[in-house]
């Protein structure tokens, strides 16, 4: 244990460790400062001057070194002749602090009225009004009456986009810098900056595109004022008439804590719609951030695509039909093939979904399938990492190695996360055939050749140089598993190899150890869990089905299915949000209701079950996933729940042995986190929501439960390798995809570009091509135009092609890369 | 009295590196480094009372002792940004007496134990960075600097460093900053520099008069140096004397002088027989001291400038005569600071703007008494509540200039009128 201080704050007394601020300190006993530059997640600067407060400390009498002692007996304390700033002063032993005094007020009256004077005051017209920190400490502590004209104030031009994400109001901003340092400090790309000095200084950004970062939205929560505005939500609402759901990011398999703020609006026709996404803090999960895909991808829940009623075929086109109808003639078409049902769902659909799903092919005899091309899940819920596990306390000797994957673009908040355990002294290593952002904090970069993703973890597990010996002798060691440059089984025998190191380095069955893996969707980990698992050949297990139920997921559109040359086509019936190329190509299409609609949990990849409230009412004839299933099943005779999400996760809970105990009430505990935020002060930790509706759990790993583990064989090489003279297209992941939700956002498709190829510059000229050239990509026959991008850390025989831009390309194959 | 710092006044040529070794040059740092350790050398700066001539006169001797040892490596940074109006002592010497300078730069590196060491100038400055540059380059040539000096493992680099003409980088963290590369703003201090410096390394920053003042240190003596001064205020130091006197320009004088002695002997007194009316002894960050006969022959040290309701600074003294008006000063020196406001703290940056809108109503526009009444309450609330000093110095002028010369204000109010 570190040392501890004792001190009184406004009479009262707080013990807290050496080292803490005066402010920080104030705040564990309800005492709030005021603040504005000062962020409990940055380090303190000083700058705005609002946190002034008086400080004394006792004399100590220099001869003796004792403190001196009033008549009364109690210690004598002098106070400094300043105020002085609470946000960057620590704390000593027997110090008082008055926050209230007559001398303290007048220094934060002064502060806001010195703030006021270059400020517009137009909280009429800004979004900020209502949660503004400025409005509030205006209230509390600002003069009666400005004196100072309003003539002179200076102005500028408003609304002065920093990209076309942000917006910045250069009157409104009260110069405080947490933009600036939250780019700097916590996410490492100082993409925005101070220029001009004096009065003259505004935020001007460096990057082309404007504010190039993934996580630009969250200074718009830190920033004091309304200054930082989302182009998404700008003049979208007033906080005051939003109501604030729980819920869980579904873009990725980070799992982050949100809010969907919700309003009944007249411009959507008198519907609710989700107005903004905000951050909820779980520190053991995503602090108190999110991404922007997180933050802007939410528009596709209110497309006017959406579907509203069931469909089905008739001919050539698909007519509305009444659910009775629908369900109907599902139970018959899967009672009729029986053993031949293939059920395909994604890693989008919740644990309750997935379970139904389940016990529908089983109740049939049929096949229960997991849409994707990565493997490995087996062994994550083997070795997966321990109970108790939070990156944030993650550092100096600790290991991570991340493999195989682009963090920063598959999940930007581990990517954010790793870099900051490298940070507080982590060994990082990262094992990639490309160059990725995450290399610059890395204590040690793999550069394999694609094909040699196993022998490098076998490198690593030879203990023979001084990579594999770090990762060997850390207190703690975590590994990242993707899937770049791997198909499903490629990646499954990474998998392998992964898990072997750890537990041949005793990296497993305990908290901060173990597997992860990076998976494509919010909840692959959770289908694992639940005994879902891809197939090597969707094709053939297509063709050989009776009769298809796919849900939440678009094989036809990604290219992974198609009807061409299929002679006996199975019944096909699909459930989904929105219209895509599969439920074009249906029988009979279900429409489901958004998982903003409903409730549910999913698995992320730390193994964290998580709950999501239902935030919007349900669209149109939309139903839930779960209960859609258990409808079909009861016309089977199965006996599913179709009740509430609650209830299906009672039976999940009572099957799986390791949801063992859980209920949604456990998933909905809250504890005290540190830093405190989203109370009655939102100067001090910014917008981003309390967490009140639940932390999750983590579910215990079999090498935890002490279960024996038995890990499959490591198989020789894992990726394929680009042959002579032939070019190998490996899918990549990009945060901004052509995906469906994210080309439904109104604002992120201007992000996404065009479709581009990467190719190694010595590739470039033997195909006689440039940087920014157009190309045309051929795979499987299928093609498409493309700009070439050079990058010299790619292999040389490699061509890289983003995902789900329209190809069929899902795991690496032979491409043709022609100039146009 | 023979010249300690100014000695080109006296020696020709003494910026010729075969001048300043025949007059005793380099003696200083050769006795350091191969005849003393570096707490002796330490200790008799220490001993001599040598106090910062940059301003906040803070003993030289314990600052090098600050210098944290358990943190490596330590660098010495000399700060030529001498930026205070009526302030060009600094100047003088590195144009005329530069490997005085350097010769202390390198003792006080020596003293610190650091192998590097740089000259932050103005960036106006860059005739001298140059030079500067070329007297390096001939110590270097002649084993003055660069490796094992002397046959020691002792090894020092000294390199220039030009800013981009800030005032504010004159303070020393935000010197540091723009040394490092960043925006010129300051640092919040504690750490100072001996804890926290250039790259979080421990520093030392010296005025370019504070390290000029070294080698005869060394070379004599503290005791030597003792002679000069009083007992607080020990040594000589250059004054430099502008405004309304017949004779401005640099003096070095042993401080201690009196004002009457700097402003009628040497500076030759106000000229076509004007009345002196009011003293500011430090530049533009001073407060006006009334020139009664009582200030006049108040002495020129740390100590006794106080007294009479300033403090000595940089000993940059500028002289007003009955010819000036107050308000005109102030609206000058507020102009000044509020273009310098780094724009950091809000009381600085918003403050001085503020002063800036009130003194031009009050000067030329349709300003009432109300409003100098409020432009000292400005001032006084701007008090106490900066990151670093220079929102301080702002309101030097403003408040004793409103105090000490009331009427001045009161006829500009009557007197101006919107234009
Ligand atoms: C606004 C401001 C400007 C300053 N400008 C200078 C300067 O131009 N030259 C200088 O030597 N010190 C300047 N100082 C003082 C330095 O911060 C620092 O105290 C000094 O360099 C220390 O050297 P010394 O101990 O040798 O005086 C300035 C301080 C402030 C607050
Ligand atoms: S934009 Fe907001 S966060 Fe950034 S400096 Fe201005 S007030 Fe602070
Ligand atoms: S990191 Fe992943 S889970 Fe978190 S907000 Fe971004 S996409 Fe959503
Ligand atoms: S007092 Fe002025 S110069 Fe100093 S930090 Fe504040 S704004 Fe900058
Ligand atoms: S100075 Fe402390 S909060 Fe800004």
């Amino acid at each position: 244990m570190s040392k501890t201080v004792t001190l009184t704050i406004d009479g009262k007394q707080v013990t807290v460790p050496e080292g803490t601020l005066i402010v920080d300190a104030a705040k564990k006993i309800g005492v709030d400062i005021p603040v504005f530059c000062y962020h409990p997640k940055m380090q303190p600067v000083g700058m705005c001057r609002m946190c002034l407060v008086e400080v004394g400390r006792p004399v100590v009498d220099r001869a003796t070194g004792q403190v001196v002692k009033n008549e009364d007996g109690t210690p004598q304390i002098r106070f400094a002749p300043n105020l002085m700033t609470a946000c960057t002063t620590p704390v000593s032993e027997g110090m008082v602090v008055l926050t209230e005094s007559e001398k303290a007020h007048d220094g934060h009256r002064a502060i806001i009225e010195f703030l006021l004077t270059s400020h517009p005051l137009d909280c009429p017209i800004c979004d900020k009004g209502g949660e503004c920190p400025l409005q509030e400490l205006t209230m509390r502590h600002g003069p009666p009456q400005g004196r100072f004209p309003y003539e002179d104030k200076i102005h500028f031009e408003k609304h002065f986009p920093l990209g076309e994400l942000i917006y910045l109001d250069r009157e409104r901003c009260i110069l405080c810098g947490r933009c600036i340092r939250y780019q700097a400090e916590i996410v490492g790309e100082p993409v925005i900056g101070f220029y001009q000095r004096g009065r003259a200084t505004e935020i001007v950004t460096y990057s082309d595109p404007g504010f190039d970062s993934y996580f630009s939205g969250n200074t718009t929560d830190i920033c004091p004022v309304g200054a930082l505005t989302t182009a998404d939500f700008r003049f979208g609402a007033r906080a005051w008439e939003l109501k604030a759901e729980a819920s869980i990011c579904a873009q990725c398999p980070v799992g982050c804590n949100i809010v969907f703020n919700t309003r009944r609006e007249a411009k959507s026709g008198g519907r609710v719609v989700i107005k903004r996404v905000m951050p909820r803090q779980n520190e053991e999960v995503n602090e108190l951030w999110i991404c922007d895909k997180g933050r802007f991808v939410h528009h596709y829940t209110h497309s006017a695509e959406r579907l509203s009623r069931p469909l089905m075929r008739k001919g050539e086109t698909l007519q509305p039909v009444s659910w009775e109808d629908a369900l109907r003639t599902a139970a018959e078409k899967f009672e009729a093939a029986g053993k031949e049902v293939l059920v395909l769902a994604s890693g989008r659909l919740s644990n309750e979904d997935l379970f139904n799903l389940k016990a529908l092919a089983d109740g049939l005899g049929g096949r229960a399938v997991l849409y994707g091309d990565m493997g490995g899940g087996d062994l994550t819920t083997l070795v997966g990492v321990g109970q108790g596990t939070n990156l944030a306390t993650l550092g100096a000797g600790d290991a991570i190695l991340v493999i195989a994957s682009d963090l920063q673009e598959e999940a930007p908040i581990w990517w954010l996360r790793v870099k900051q355990a490298a940070e507080r002294g982590a060994t990082l290593i990262v094992a990639n055939p490309r160059a990725t952002k995450l290399d610059t904090y890395a204590s040690f970069v793999i550069r394999y050749a694609n094909g040699d993703e196993v022998q490098t973890v076998l490198n690593l597990a030879k203990k023979t140089d001084k990579i594999g010996q770090a990762f060997a002798e850390a207190e703690n060691a975590v590994v990242f598993f993707g899937s770049e440059g791997l198909g499903l089984e490629g990646s499954q025998r990474l998998a392998v190899a992964c898990a072997h190191l750890l537990r041949e380095t005793g990296h497993v069955g305990k908290p901060n150890n173990g597997l992860i893996g990076v998976w494509q969707r919010a909840n692959d980990q959770g289908a694992w869990e639940l005994g879902f698992e891809p197939v090597a050949d969707l094709q053939a297990a297509f063709e050989q089905a009776g009769a298809v139920y796919i849900v939440g997921a678009d094989p036809f559109g990604d290219g992974r299915l198609t009807l061409d040359g299929v002679k006996e086509r199975p019944f096909l019936v699909v459930q989904e949000i929105l219209p895509t190329p599969t439920t074009e190509v249906a029988d009979l299409v279900l429409p489901a209701q958004a998982y903003a609609e409903r409730e549910g949990t999913y698995v992320s990849g730390e193994r964290r079950v998580q709950r999501f409230y239902a935030a919007l009412p349900p669209y149109g004839e939309a139903r839930p996933d779960f209960a859609i299933t258990a409808a079909i099943g009861k016309r089977l005779g199965l006996d599913l729940e179709d009740g509430s999400a609650e209830k299906v996760f009672e039976r999940l809970a009572v099957t799986q042995p390791a949801f063992e105990n859980l209920t949604y009430a456990r998933l909905a505990e809250v504890r005290e986190q540190w830093p405190i935020v989203g109370r009655g002060d939102l100067y001090y930790g910014g917008t981003a929501y309390e967490n009140r509706r639940g932390l999750g759990v983590q579910l215990v790993p079999a090498a935890q439960r002490e279960e024996p583990v038995t890990l499959p064989e490591v198989q020789g090489e894992a990726g394929p390798r680009p042959e002579e003279d032939e070019w190998l297209g490996v899918p990549v992941t990009r945060l901004l995809d052509r995906g469906t939700t994210v080309l439904l956002s109104t604002l992120l498709h201007r992000r996404i570009g065009e479709p581009f190829v990467v190719v190694h510059p010595m590739a470039a000229e033997r195909l006689s091509l440039a940087e920014g050239q157009k190309a045309r990509l051929t795979v499987n026959g299928a093609s498409a135009e493309v700009t070439v991008r050079v990058d010299e850390t790619v292999s040389a025989g490699v061509v890289l092609v983003p995902r789900s831009m329209g190809l069929p390309l899902y795991e690496p194959m032979k491409v043709s890369l022609k100039a146009l | 009295m023979a010249y300690i710092l100014l000695r080109h006044r006296e020696i020709p040529d003494i910026h010729e590196i075969d001048v300043y070794e025949k007059h005793g040059g380099f003696a200083a740092l050769k006795k350091a480094v191969t005849e003393m350790t570096p707490e002796q050398v330490t200790e008799e700066v220490k001993a001599s009372g040598l106090r910062g001539r940059g301003g906040a006169g803070f003993p030289t001797g314990l600052k090098w002792s600050f210098m944290d040892k358990n943190n490596w490596p330590h660098y010495v940074v000399a700060n030529a940004d001498e930026s205070e109006p009526g302030t060009f002592k600094d100047r003088e010497i590195m144009e005329r007496n530069p490997f005085q300078f350097l010769e202390g730069v390198a003792i006080a590196s020596y003293a610190v134990g650091a192998n590097r060491a740089y000259i932050y100038l103005r960036g106006e400055f860059w005739p001298i960075a140059h030079f500067l540059d070329e007297k390096i380059a001939e110590m270097e040539k002649a084993g003055y600097l660069g490796e094992r000096l002397f046959g020691t493992d002792y090894s020092l680099h000294i390199y220039t460093h030009l800013g981009a003409g800030a005032y504010i980088c004159g303070e020393e963290t935000a010197l540091l900053e723009s040394l490092e590369g960043k925006r010129g703003q300051p640092r919040i201090r504690p750490p100072f520099p001996p804890s926290y410096g250039l790259y979080g390394k421990p520093t030392v920053v010296n005025n370019v008069e504070t390290l000029t003042n070294v080698p005869y240190i060394i070379a004599n003596g503290a005791q030597a140096y003792r002679q000069f001064g009083t007992e607080k205020s020990p040594g000589v130091k250059i004054f430099s004397l502008s405004g309304c006197v017949n004779r401005p320009g640099n003096y070095e004088l042993p401080l201690g002088t009196t004002f009457r002695e700097l402003i009628f002997e040497h500076g030759g007194g106000i000229p076509e027989g004007r009345n002196i009316k009011a003293i500011m002894p430090a530049g533009a960050s001073s407060s006006f001291i009334v020139a009664t006969d009582e200030a006049l022959d108040t002495p020129m040290d740390y100590e006794s400038v106080p007294n009479v309701g300033a403090q000595l600074g940089s000993a940059s003294v500028i002289v007003i005569d009955d010819s000036v008006s107050m308000d005109w000063v102030v609206e000058k020196t507020i102009h000044f600071f509020q273009h310098e406001s780094c724009g950091k703290c809000t009381p600085c940056r918003e403050g001085t703007y503020w002063m800036r809108k009130l003194i031009e109503r009050i000067r030329h526009a349709d300003g009432t008494e109300e409003e100098v009444a409020l432009l000292k309450d400005v001032a006084m609330q701007i008090r106490g509540k900066c990151l670093c000093a220079l929102g301080e110095f702002s309101t030097m002028a403003v408040v004793s200039g409103i105090e000490r010369f009331a009427p001045d204000f009161e006829k500009a109010v009557a007197t101006s009128s919107p234009e």
